[in-house]
């Protein structure tokens, strides 16, 4: 079976303007397991000391870091080391796939017991923090979804649509840019995208979810990786009846195979962002974030 | 009195809570009904007139956002109680209670196993569509599995005389403290009724609240601390809130006053951090923690959800207990109470169609004229609307918006009101107007307690069929007849505090408050100061006979930063600048601006001020809110100037006499001290540079600044000279308006400060005391070096006075830093990719 090992390293650099007296930062840093995919070391080097340190589930299932840190600090750094193994995905069919309208229906409440896959997927179906749900995303999808297709080559046309319509514009967005901003200029990066795909699966009552990772690179040619020069990665997954998961990153109008890595997944961003908190002081601050992820020979 | 009934239209088809169908009065009504028909209209005037007063003089308030009437608008009640006997009330409160066991039942299943989801017994739609669903506490389980600590809900009674259910409240059901409130008034204004007709009392109620969470909350023995969490003064039922915290005993807290530290939570107060167990909160779950939850919140406490999640603090209600306030979920409920209870639900609620399965919405849409469609979260931008008001246009769009989504939305047949009388003051008749009823249930150790009484809502207008607070309409005490059971009154804390409990401070003020008692404080005498100097202005200015007098005021005003500068390119008449230092929305220095000010800080500290206090702020702030800008007439505004020195005097008398000599009040009237210290530096600084320090008319305005006239004219029976104003003014350690008495005091308040927090010491002041004493007015005596030693003691003295200013201001600086600086702080929300 065809495989791919990895060594990411993603590095979150904090300088603070004045001393932080008092913070608590979420991280979702390390990898969740997945039949494709196995993290074969990790680590995570903080700086200050955290005063208490917690790591768990969240209620997605991702691991969660909990950090506070209770003396003043004036820098933050968390470093995270990872030795990822990518497998091979089963190929699907996707003129196999359940026609939309019909997936649809299946996931509408029918007074029934629901099956676990379904109830499991309806937790990705709704509005999230980030994904407001309007009539606007079921009109510039209607092209993707007419009546009967199936549902894969639906989204497999969602992704196609978005990856040629908008432009990857690091400076276009930050992250609480509204999504119909995004939808008015064309113009994001890849939450935005994959933000855009999920409002527009989910205003027509379909279950997709927010997917975080890292995406390997390829350096120009004949140049040397150069390190941190990559950045962290989002894409979506959405849910067919008994296929089940199925990824599609619409900013490389892809499907994720041995190049992506997952991090974590959530309804949105929100759900899931890598590091993420509130803290008390700090003045103006504005995070270095270097990632680079390094393919290993085995 | 002629027959009350003489003009009171009867709706047929409606209920009608006084009258029965054929037109008489129906017997639980009849004793109040015959006491209105003795009583003289000019009685029942007054009596409404009574009801009024003790609302405005309690300071009772509704808060609607973007009120004409102002922030706070006063809450409206109307003398008539709605009256219920005990025979119909018992099994509408056994409705009550089985309903807030089955609402409870829910939240420990959707935030447990959610097995009535995979059942079918409920839409996922309708719980994780729902912006008060909050996945993050998912697991989370609370002290005896109480989810739902308050419960309210809304009913309405149709034309067959039953209750129906309109609404539930779970998320932090606001209301019962106004139907306290309201009780108090309205028993005082039927003494013998309320007695003779045996209505059941409200403390049980509020007893077993404060039973529930003292129990709950998570403790080492120790007793626990409950605070009232609020989002602040501009929420709508703020006064609530205050009141509330008042009658419960709870320090009323805002997010920011509250620190989570190793998932403990703590109230900041001066004398450090004390930990608090239980939280009743009024602010929607998901603003409660930026961490967790809403990360755009401002209002809540970082860290609250993961110290509950440890079992550190109890929360009431639980947070994710908003997710029910969803009338989609109404319909479904009747099925959930059989199979988790094997029970019928005894209280019907008003038929309500969720649009989310696909032959329901056929329904609805079909049947969209006679029914009122409404968003099944409240998250959605859009507002109920009835399908009768609709054009064939509008409800074409709404079918299409409806289609598209169509869980979001819900169908529901119109309550019709019962109907009760209301006192028409003007015209001195009963008239009908709808109503609808909000009742209270609260968990105790034996099952859900019903609050017998509620808040009844009254309809703005004769015609209108919906009741609510924020579109205006009254509200009316709710009166349950029957028997009392024994020993139920009064209302007092079941443990009787021994001598061993006595406590002569107030353990739990929290830190914001002793700062905005400081600051309030320090406006207080600011605005006095920039009063008396506007007066002086003003009067010489009105009398235009004195031109000197009026330069030097001027000037001095000027050096102070009490009057705008002239502008160069654009000179402008005295008139306006006077007027901008007074009223000037734009200056920031006006008096205006700084009534604002102390406003403000008066809000922040409005539990600590005694109601007479509050009132005379009220009274203050409305009059000068109130004064015309465009066309004024200085007469009118000399004469406000006087009055608002005299109100400015009532608050400093209300310091001294009104309020215990906590370290609230210390801090407020170091505020003071400092504030008028600073003032009485500089004022004399900078007279003494300027050209008027002989004259004697600007000497006269100077011992008015500083209050002095009397005493100096007492004292030397001769018009003002420099040697004994100075005296008077700067050295004389009895008068409250010179330096050297205010130096004095500051002194010995910082030290005693000092001493009580263990600060050390610092001399700069007594440093000064001591430089200020030895100061010799002799040498302003002219004669021994001529005229240039004089001005160079003159400089001398002024320098020294300018330097105590500066080292008072320091001092307050250190103060604010030491005792505040953590309330300052801010926290903000990071988020790095």
């Amino acid at each position: 079976m065809n495989s791919a090992h990895y060594q990411v390293l993603h590095d979150t650099h904090y300088k603070y303007d004045s001393p932080v007296s008092l913070a608590q930062q979420l991280a979702h840093l390390w990898p969740r397991r997945s039949p494709w995919q196995r993290c074969l070391e990790q680590h995570l080097v903080i700086s200050p000391t955290p005063t208490t340190r917690r790591d768990e589930l969240d209620v997605f299932g991702n691991p969660l870091t909990r950090l506070a840190f209770e003396r003043p600090h004036d820098e933050l750094q968390v470093n995270a080391r990872l030795r990822i193994e990518v497998l091979e995905r089963p190929r699907l069919d996707f003129n196999g796939s359940a026609p939309w309208d019909e997936a649809q229906h299946r996931l509408t409440y029918s007074a029934s017991r629901m099956a676990p896959d379904i109830l499991d997927a309806c937790r990705y179906r709704f509005e999230s923090p980030y994904v407001h749900l309007k009539q606007t995303f079921v009109e510039f999808s209607a092209s993707c979804f007419p009546a009967g297709r199936p549902l894969l080559l639906c989204a497999q046309a969602l992704m196609e649509k978005i990856f040629e319509e908008f432009t990857f514009d690091g400076e276009a967005t930050q992250v609480a840019t509204p999504l119909v901003e995004v939808l008015e200029t064309r113009r994001g990066v890849c939450q935005d995208f994959a933000h855009l795909m999920l409002a527009c699966v989910r205003s027509r009552g379909l279950a997709a979810r927010y997917v975080s990772g890292y995406l390997l690179t390829q350096p120009p040619p004949g140049q040397p990786r150069l390190i941190g020069a990559d950045a962290s990665h989002a894409w979506v997954s959405v849910f067919c009846p008994v296929l089940g998961w199925v990824d599609f990153d619409p900013t490389n109008n892809v499907q994720p195979a041995l190049e992506h890595i997952s991090l974590a997944w959530g309804r949105d961003f929100s759900d899931v962002s890598p590091l993420r908190g509130v803290i008390l002081g700090g003045g103006s601050h504005d995070p270095e974030v270097r990632v680079t992820v390094m393919p290993i020979a085995m | 009195m002629p027959d009350l009934l003489d003009h009171y239209p009867l709706t047929p088809g409606t209920y009608h809570e006084m009258l029965d169908a054929s037109g008489a009065v129906r017997p639980h009504w009849q004793r109040l009904y015959e006491h209105l028909q003795r009583s003289t209209p000019a009685q029942l005037i007054q009596r409404q007139a009574l009801l009024a007063r003790q609302i405005q003089e309690n300071g009772v308030t509704y808060n609607v956002y973007a009120d004409p009437k102002g922030a706070d608008r006063p809450w409206e009640l109307d003398m008539l109680p709605h009256v219920i006997p005990l025979e119909e009330w018992q099994p509408l409160a056994a409705g009550i209670a089985q309903r807030a066991r089955l609402l409870n039942a829910v939240l420990a299943d959707l935030y447990g196993p959610q097995e009535l989801i995979a059942e079918g017994l409920l839409p996922a739609e309708l719980v994780f569509g729902h912006n008060n669903f909050l996945w993050p506490c998912q697991g989370v389980k609370p002290p005896e599995g109480t989810f739902l600590h308050v419960y309210a809900v809304d009913l309405a009674r149709t034309p067959d005389g039953r209750w129906w259910v309109t609404a539930d409240r779970t998320q932090a059901p606001s209301g019962a403290g106004y139907a306290l409130e309201n009780r108090l008034i309205v028993s005082r204004a039927f003494p013998e009724l309320y007695r003779d007709m045996q209505v059941q009392h409200l403390s049980n109620f509020f007893r077993s609240l404060q039973e529930t969470l003292a129990r709950q909350a998570p403790t080492s023995h120790e007793a626990p601390l409950v605070v009232l969490l609020t989002p602040g003064r501009f929420n709508e039922s703020y006064f609530e809130h205050l009141y509330l915290a008042g009658q419960l005993g709870y320090p009323l807290v805002e997010g920011s006053d509250l620190t989570v530290r190793d998932a403990t939570v703590y109230l900041k107060t001066l004398s450090g951090l004390r930990r608090v167990h239980a939280i009743m909160r009024r602010l929607d779950d998901d603003f409660c923690d930026p961490l967790e939850l809403r990360t755009d919140s401002a209002l809540g406490v970082p860290g609250l959800l993961q110290a509950v999640r440890q079992g550190r603090v109890l929360v009431a209600n639980a947070l994710g207990s908003g997710v029910l306030e969803s009338p989609g979920l109404l319909g479904f409920l009747p099925k959930i109470n059989e199979h988790l209870f094997g029970e019928e639900l005894l209280l019907p609620s008003i038929a309500t169609w969720w649009c989310g399965e696909p032959p329901v919405l056929a329904q609805a849409l079909e049947k969209m004229p006679e029914l009122l469609i409404k968003p099944a979260f409240p998250s959605q931008s859009f507002a109920p609307v009835f399908g009768r008001d609709l054009s064939a246009e509008d409800r074409q769009a709404l079918s299409a918006r409806m289609q598209a989504r169509p869980y979001a939305y819900v169908a529901q047949e119109l309550a019709q009101l019962s109907h009760a009388p209301v006192w028409q003051g003007e015209d001195s008749q009963l008239q009908p107007r709808a109503i609808g009823m909000r009742v209270y249930a609260v968990a105790t150790a034996d099952g859900y307690r019903v609050l017998p009484g509620g808040l009844t809502r009254v309809a703005a207008d004769a015609d209108a069929d919906v009741v609510s607070m924020q579109r205006g309409g009254a509200s009316k005490d709710t009166w349950i007849l029957g028997e009392r059971p024994l020993g139920s009154e009064p209302w007092k804390n079941r443990h009787s505090p021994g001598v061993h409990d006595l406590v002569r401070r107030d353990p739990y003020l929290p830190s914001r408050v002793v700062e905005n008692l400081f600051w309030f404080g320090r406006y207080c005498e600011r605005c006095d100061d920039s009063a008396r100097l506007l007066r002086i202005m003003l009067t010489r200015y009105v009398d235009g006979d004195d031109p000197v007098a009026l330069q030097a005021a001027v000037e001095l005003a000027e050096r102070l930063n009490l009057l705008p500068l002239q502008d160069e390119d654009e000179p402008s008449e005295l008139h306006e600048r006077l007027l901008e230092a007074l009223l000037g929305d734009d200056w920031p220095f006006s008096l205006r601006s700084n009534l604002q000010r102390l406003q403000w800080a008066a809000s922040q500290v409005r539990g600590k001020l005694s109601r007479e206090n509050w009132q005379a702020l009220v009274e203050l702030q409305r009059e000068a809110m109130s004064l015309e800008t465009e066309s004024p007439d200085f007469g009118e505004l000399l004469d406000f100037l006087n009055r608002l020195v005299m109100s400015l005097a009532a608050l400093s008398g209300f310091a001294l006499d009104d309020m215990t000599r906590d370290e609230g009040w210390r801090f407020l009237m170091i505020g003071r001290r400092i504030e008028r210290l600073q003032f009485l530096c500089t004022t004399l600084a900078a007279f003494l540079r300027s050209e008027a320090v002989f004259h004697q008319d600007a000497l006269d305005g100077l011992l008015e600044l500083g209050n002095s006239g009397i005493t100096y004219r007492s004292r030397y029976l001769a018009l003002p000279q420099l040697i004994p104003v100075l005296d008077l003014l700067a050295l004389d350690d009895q008068n409250p308006h010179a330096v050297m008495f205010q130096l004095k005091l500051v002194a010995r308040s910082v030290k005693r400060m000092n001493e009580d927090f263990g600060v050390p010491q610092d001399n700069s002041l007594a440093t000064l005391i001591q430089r200020l004493s030895v100061f010799d007015l002799g040498c302003l005596e002219e004669g021994l070096f001529g005229e240039s030693s004089v001005k160079a003691a003159l400089d001398g003295l002024a320098d020294l006075l300018q330097t105590i200013g500066e080292t008072s201001g320091h001092v307050s600086d250190r103060l604010a830093l030491r005792h505040f600086a953590h309330v300052d702080d801010v926290s903000q929300r990071t988020v790095s990719v």
